[in-house]
């Protein structure tokens, strides 16, 4: 780790790690006060005609995008190159397929925003958490399409798993690579602190419906019967469903 | 044989004025807030209609409820899970806000503010979605007392088939009242829709809810209620239905909306049922077939074989005793003039209608009724205002015999009684239409009388696990309220009487503090005492 300033320890070290905290503690907070709050905040019945095309492009995309992450960062090269899979071919495969998902991410995300930008009812239904998280999403979305468009299918190629990757995957094991990530282009540079500050932001907004995915549908019984219960006291200090400074009248 | 017991709901429709008190309660105690500003957990339709949402009955087109697949076994008709967890992001089946209606408010400030002058101040309605000025086109009463029928009720999904048969010219008009709320179906299909679990039927009383924590708004409890009586809240983006007013239910009273229902047409009981049986019935293979298959999965509370069952599956004998007393089991199956809405639906619906005749005797007495041969009105019940082919629409998915029974015997109380007040003597047998004497009594009793204890025969809910959970936290009552304590226990004194608020009075008296006597009741939502008088709904708030 020579030649790091400080600046750069903070930056691609202490902010991840900051972002990763929040992360989850805030998922356990919002999880343990905020049940009412957790919701997708669907707005299909404000506004169907966009929503039905946007939709579903947006999310199937997002999952073809964090499958190509997986496989590119999370994935260390030497074990696609003990595979027998060069860089070249991989290089092809990732600005091909992900150019796809890029496309598919684009096309949602501008129907998405274009509604909730345009659809009165929509945009009043818009709270500023939805836009923070809106904002940070659209520059991790043009970054990452500028990193797999314009660097790695039409550009000179950037072999993002010698160096960012090296970082990222470094901060989950105690070892990242500052420097490797402190010398990549900018571009990547921003799609990375963007993509933390989603992270951080995360827990507090309607990204969390991500985790109620309800897989378990599938091999529950169709009709659900509970008894009737007491429910038990809300815990100290708390009127159950939101923070309140501990002492204070509920 | 799982027996459960379900609070069911039967109106009379007969004596439906049309006045929306019972939507006006409700929405008052329920949905005053952002949010649900188009939601109505009650709704008073006119009939022939669109209803609200516009159209919710054609299941071909908003995909509610259960059909059978090709081997005869029940599935949604919304679709496989898989599929619905593959296009969770997009619901095709969901009705927008412009099927309800954009809800408006109006800038009343204005008004009041305006300065003075000559002209009248005058405002436009606001969207309370986008607070802009906006043009309603579309509502809950939008259709009220067929406003706009000649133009729009042919689209009702009951009148298509039978269109040729129906004018809407002044001459050959009909119309009567449906209030609607939800069906709290044996077999709910919102229940089986929703993905996240939160919804789900209450082993007691059959209550349908939604879990507001559990719930995540993926909003296919909303389509897969063929009765549209799930709502999306907008602000909250959470599930919410019509409660049937639990808290009130749980303390022995009736909903609000029967509670102060000006017809007194509403009817509230207890109607065990095998819960093993449901999921058979509801996948018979005839859809005309369904509404006996329906009263086979109800049990006899008279039959001591299922009384004593039902007690030794855990019913409380308070409530068994209340399921031999229900006017509502009483109302389907000892008289069978109570028919459900839209059994073809197949979601087993607990709230069931008595099928409107006045317009029959309209008819007979504009055709020259003759008090000798009152057969004169069963002849009639074929030719009357309101087709009784449009009714088998709406109740027996298009059997009539069901129907024409019904009012045959509601004609028949009719007949009877009359002679009976007269002194004269019936040349008509009421063995005719299955009735007895006493059961002509009966019907006149819980139909023409209907009184207040006869028309609402709730059993408080029993809570004392529940009790003895809270007196852990000190929660239910004074803690003084010991033996030997400055409290001393007991029930206070006599509340005075009030006129007209009829809270079961025996409560009181053998409610000993619940977390010390096992017997004794707590009332979850009305602190650990009820107390009779004007005061006494604003407990219900209390400790729930």
């Amino acid at each position: 780790m020579n030649g790091i300033t400080g600046f750069e320890l903070f930056w691609w070290v202490i902010l991840p790690y900051l972002a990763l905290a929040t992360f989850v503690i805030g998922h356990i907070w919002r999880y343990r006060y905020d049940q009412f709050g957790w919701t997708s905040r669907s707005t299909q019945l404000q506004e169907k005609r966009w929503l039905k095309w946007g939709s579903p492009i947006f999310h199937y995309g997002t999952f073809a995008a964090i499958g190509g992450h997986v496989i590119g960062i999370l994935i260390p090269e030497s074990w696609t190159h003990a595979i027998g899979i060069p860089e070249v071919a991989y290089r092809w495969f990732s600005a091909g397929a992900g150019t796809l998902a890029a496309v598919l991410v684009i096309v949602g995300v501008a129907i998405l925003a274009g509604r909730r930008l345009f659809v009165t009812r929509v945009r009043a239904t818009t709270s500023p958490v939805d836009w923070l998280a809106l904002i940070l999403l659209a520059i991790v979305i043009a970054m990452g399409i500028a990193e797999t468009v314009g660097v790695n299918l039409l550009g000179s190629g950037y072999d993002y798993r010698q160096s960012v990757a090296l970082w990222f995957r470094g901060l989950f094991v105690g070892n990242p690579d500052v420097a490797a990530i402190a010398h990549a282009p900018l571009l990547y540079q921003v799609h990375a602190t963007a993509a933390w500050a989603v992270i951080a932001v995360w827990p507090f907004s309607r990204l969390v419906h991500a985790w109620s995915y309800p897989v378990w549908y599938l091999w529950r019984p169709f009709v659900v019967y509970r008894s009737r219960v007491a429910a038990p006291p809300n815990e100290p200090g708390t009127s159950g469903r939101r923070w309140r400074k501990i002492g204070a009248r509920y | 044989m799982r027996i459960m017991a379900q609070v069911c709901m039967v109106m009379n429709l007969d004596k439906c004025i049309g006045c929306h008190t019972c939507t006006v309660t409700c929405k008052q105690t329920w949905t005053n807030r952002p949010g649900t500003e188009y939601v109505y957990f009650n709704n008073v339709e006119t009939k022939p209609g669109l209803g609200y949402p516009a159209r919710y009955e054609d299941q071909e087109q908003w995909k509610g409820g259960w059909e059978l697949d090709r081997k005869g076994r029940l599935r949604l008709k919304g679709g496989s899970r898989l599929k619905r967890l593959a296009t969770i992001f997009y619901n095709p089946d969901l009705p927008t806000i412009d099927d309800y209606h954009d809800p408006f408010t109006y800038d009343y400030a204005s008004l009041i503010n305006a300065p003075a002058g000559t002209k009248s101040p005058s405002v436009s309605a606001r969207s309370a979605l986008t607070g802009r000025e906006m043009t309603p086109k579309w509502g809950t009463n939008w259709e009220d007392d067929l406003a706009g029928a000649p133009g729009r009720a042919l689209g009702d999904p009951n009148i298509e088939a039978m269109a040729e048969k129906v004018k809407m010219d002044f001459e050959s008009v009909f119309m009567f009242y449906l209030p609607r709320i939800c069906e709290h179906c044996l077999n709910p299909s919102c229940v089986a829709s929703c993905p996240s679990g939160a919804m789900y039927k209450r082993e007691e009383d059959g209550i349908v809810l939604v879990d507001q924590d559990r719930c995540r708004g993926w909003r296919f409890c909303v389509s897969g209620c063929p009765y549209k009586k799930v709502y999306f809240n907008h602000r909250t983006g959470k599930a919410e239905k019509c409660t049937l007013c639990f808290p009130r239910i749980e303390a022995g009273l009736p909903t609000i909306c029967s509670e102060t229902c000006v017809g007194r047409l509403r009817y509230l009981g207890l109607v065990l049922y095998d819960a093993d049986a449901v999921t058979a019935a509801a996948a018979t293979a005839d859809a005309q077939d369904l509404y006996e298959a329906q009263l086979q999965v109800f049990l006899d509370p008279n039959d001591p074989a299922v009384a004593a069952e039902a007690e030794r599956q855990g019913i409380p004998h308070d409530w068994v005793a209340a399921a031999r007393r229900s006017p509502a089991y009483a109302l389907i199956v000892r008289h069978r003039v109570a028919l459900p809405l839209h059994p073809e639906f197949r979601t087993m619906p607990m709230v069931w209608y008595v099928p409107p005749l006045s317009p029959v005797a309209d008819v007979t007495a504009a055709a020259g009724y003759n008090e000798d041969n009152p057969d004169n009105i069963f002849a009639a019940i074929d030719t009357l205002r309101i087709p009784v082919e449009y009714l088998a629409n709406l109740f027996t998915a298009g059997r009539v015999a069901p129907v024409r029974d019904a009012l045959r015997r509601l004609a028949m109380v009719r007949t009877v009684m009359r002679a009976h007040q007269l002194g004269t003597h019936p040349d008509v047998d009421p063995a005719d239409v299955g009735l007895s004497d006493d059961d002509a009594e009966d019907l006149f009793r819980l139909l023409a009388i209907a009184r207040y204890e006869d028309r609402y025969v709730v059993p408080p809910a029993h809570a004392e696990n529940a009790g003895r959970l809270l007196a852990q936290h000190s929660m239910s009552g004074c803690s003084l309220d010991e033996e030997g304590g400055p409290g001393m226990g007991g029930a206070g004194p006599e509340p005075e009487a009030v006129p007209g608020f009829h809270l079961q009075r025996q409560e009181s008296a053998d409610d000993s503090v619940a977390g010390r006597d096992q017997r004794g009741r707590l009332h979850l939502v009305v602190s650990e005492r009820p107390s009779p008088g004007p005061l006494g709904p604003a407990t219900l708030g209390g400790a729930g």
